[in-house]
């Protein structure tokens, strides 16, 4: 297997170094993954690490055909009219060319499955793979290095616009391993430009109790004066356990674009890496959480500015119920060479009852002296002063707190530049909304 | 329209309102004056619904129906408005679309048809001419980034979309220039109708030279100790309230 043999060896010995973290891991410290390893069928020592074959076609199978055919029709309900015309289905991890269709695809754009492409695109992959997310800086980026079977592979090429957007489905049945790991390459060249909209869907024929965790990782390279667009919608994910890792390079006056809403999911760690490794790039990361139950949902982001001249902007909201828990951690360096850098922060959390609670930590390193930075964060219940103010205009209590809260999560998917999928998500934040309120 | 009896309020279990009196007849204007601290605000917020505040004593009727036990909306539906004394910034709530939501929660509350947009819209224009205020600012966010003029304006405005029987002006005044009180005032006044009564609650004599009270009453220490005509005012314009309270 070439290059791939040795690699795999050297995150399994990442990953082993390493460990599970747990409580007192700095980095895992609210988001505790011990717990989905316990009592579970997935123990750190029956992984059988030293076993695993070094087979790219992994460990997950591909459904058969009966199986595609009431996947094909399951998958009607995540369809999105306006983005999904042009889809790439994953099932568990393996790309299901069946269940794909891209007809509007310009010439210059690589779709593939990343195993596929192991063999067709060697000298790409040989070039770009692992070669951004680091196996020693955290144990579940090397344990996806050392397991991942399948995924996809997406390049477009030098100065290709792709004028359609690319449906990704990520779905996750109840045919998935204990614990999946999947990963996925992307790879703009110069001046390519493409908008990605990822659907994490959970398909399963009987209640998820929360068996699954999936681990998956994405690397995506945007070269320079490249725009990538990258929108997650983590939706119908109930009873899954995620560790998802975003990895991004910015080059020269490159433009990454991003949004990650959690609307579902027991237990969800979103890390969200990128480096600005040159100048006059943007960055936009946005995000918006919606929990309830016993949900527990994490954003981990980190910027790291390198070059001058870039700007960065991020704005996170949560909205927690029940006794669900919220995690975001938002990192910013601006290295010492990184002056003339505007990077801004914001998270902003409502509660929706007592027992729900969320840890924000805003993270800002600057060694740069040239620099524009700022950071809020603010967690708090429904404006009561506000309440009373529409209340007392006529309005009901629930139609009163459903116009704050969705005008509250509107800030971040007004930023959401498709716009069926902006309608999309409305929708679907609107149906959610309800259901807490209503409660 | 509105009759209290013996109201006794507080907060924080501090008597604050010691047994208030008042009739209210339709068509009517009440003007409330008292210095800081005499029960102003606390009068209004506990009519309006405010749950702060704790009733402790005493009844209010409202067109025959017990006020204190409907919920600020069922009062608002009632035909009740508050023009708040700080009127609420709301991020990412237009005006217009708060008041197309309670015209038709009120409407369906009142068994009556729903408004067409046509119609609704209409409405909107004609009651911005009424308050001048401009086209623009109902459609951004409430009260986000408005002058202090602006504000009162646009508590005028609702009111007048809202239609209410019984309109609680809670210090429409404070903060306005002139110009702007006369702007305010002027929309008032158009809005005075035999069947619509007013409680304009003022620290200030200089409101009621735009909008004449039928009747004037001043409260101290959390009790109505004198009450009168338009005359009163004037009375405490010139002798402050020392000698009137003492």
């Amino acid at each position: 297997m070439g290059f791939l043999g040795p690699l795999r060896k050297r995150a399994m010995d990442a990953f082993l170094k390493q460990g599970l973290p747990g409580r007192k891991s700095e980095e895992y410290k609210y988001s505790n993954p011990e717990k989905l390893f316990r009592g579970a069928s997935i123990k750190p020592e029956s992984l059988g690490l030293e076993s695993v074959n070094f087979n790219v076609s992994g460990l997950e199978k591909k459904p058969s055909v009966l199986d595609l055919k009431k996947l094909d029709k399951a998958l009607q309900a995540f369809e999105i009219k306006g983005v999904s015309e042009n889809r790439v289905v994953l099932v568990n991890g393996v790309y299901i060319q069946e269940l794909s269709a891209l007809p509007d695809m310009p010439e210059g754009v690589l779709i593939c499955s990343l195993a596929g492409a192991l063999t067709d695109y060697r000298s790409l992959l040989e070039k770009h793979f692992s070669k951004y997310a680091d196996v020693e800086a955290d144990p579940f980026i090397a344990l996806n290095t050392a397991y991942a079977g399948d995924g996809l592979f997406m390049r477009v090429a030098e100065g290709v616009t792709v004028g359609k957007t690319i449906h990704i489905l990520n779905v996750i049945t109840d045919e998935a391993s204990a614990l999946l790991n999947k990963r996925n390459l992307i790879l703009l060249e110069r001046s390519a430009e493409v908008d990605v909209v990822e659907s994490t869907v959970v398909v399963s024929e009987e209640v998820n109790v929360g068996r699954n965790v999936v681990n998956e990782l994405s690397e995506l390279i945007l070269d320079e004066q490249s725009r990538l667009r990258f929108y997650r919608m983590q939706q119908d994910c109930e009873g899954l356990n995620l560790i998802s890792t975003v990895q991004v390079l910015q080059k020269a006056s490159s433009h990454f674009d991003t949004h990650t809403i959690t609307l579902s999911g027991d237990w969800m760690r979103n890390n969200l890496n990128i480096v600005v490794d040159a100048e006059r790039c943007e960055t936009h990361l946005n995000g918006l959480y919606i929990t309830r139950g016993i949900q527990h949902v994490d954003n981990h982001t980190l910027v790291d500015q390198r070059k001058p001249n870039c700007e960065s902007n991020q704005l996170y909201k949560g909205i927690l119920a029940d006794k669900s828990t919220g995690v975001f951690n938002g990192k910013i360096f601006v290295r010492r060479d990184a002056q003339k850098i505007n990077a801004y922060q914001s998270s902003k959390t409502i509660l929706l009852s007592d027992d729900a609670t969320v840890n924000t930590k805003p993270q800002l390193e600057i060694y740069a002296n040239d620099v524009k930075c700022s950071h809020g964060s603010s967690t708090g219940h429904l404006d009561e002063e506000a309440m009373f103010y529409l209340r007392s205009r006529g309005l009901s209590e629930e139609s009163a707190k459903r116009m704050l809260l969705y005008a509250f999560a509107s800030d971040v998917v007004d930023t959401i530049r498709i716009e069926p999928l902006r309608a999309y998500a409305n929708d679907l934040i609107s149906k959610q909304l309800d259901f807490d309120i209503k409660k | 329209m509105l009759s209290i009896k013996n109201l006794k309020a507080g907060i924080d279990g501090k008597e604050i309102l010691k047994g208030i009196n008042l009739e209210i007849g339709a068509g009517e204007v009440h003007a409330i004056m008292g210095p800081n601290g005499s029960g102003k605000s606390t009068l209004s917020s506990v009519l309006a619904g405010r749950t702060d505040y704790e009733v402790t004593g005493g009844e209010v009727l409202f067109n025959g129906k017990n006020l204190l036990e409907l919920n600020p909306e069922e009062r608002a539906r009632e035909g009740l408005f508050l023009a708040f004394q700080y009127p609420v910034e709301i991020p990412g709530v237009s005006t217009i679309n708060f008041l197309k939501t309670a015209i038709a929660e009120i409407r369906e509350y009142k068994g009556l048809p729903a408004l067409e947009a046509k119609d609704f819209l209409k409405m909107v224009k004609e009651k911005q001419a009424l308050v001048e205020l401009k086209g623009s600012l109902a459609s951004r966010a409430v009260n986000e980034g408005f002058s202090g003029g602006e504000k009162k304006r646009n508590e005028i405005f609702q009111m007048a979309m809202l239609e209410p029987t019984l309109a609680i002006l809670d210090e429409t005044d404070s903060g306005l220039d002139i110009d702007a009180l006369r702007v305010v005032a002027n929309g008032v006044n158009k809005l005075r109708s035999s069947t619509r009564s007013f409680v304009v609650i003022t620290h200030y004599q200089r409101l009621l030279d735009y909008i004449v009270p039928d009747f004037v009453h001043v409260l101290f220490e959390g009790r109505i100790v004198k009450s009168g005509d338009k005359e009163l005012a004037m009375e405490l314009e010139k002798k402050g309230y020392g000698e009137l309270t003492r």
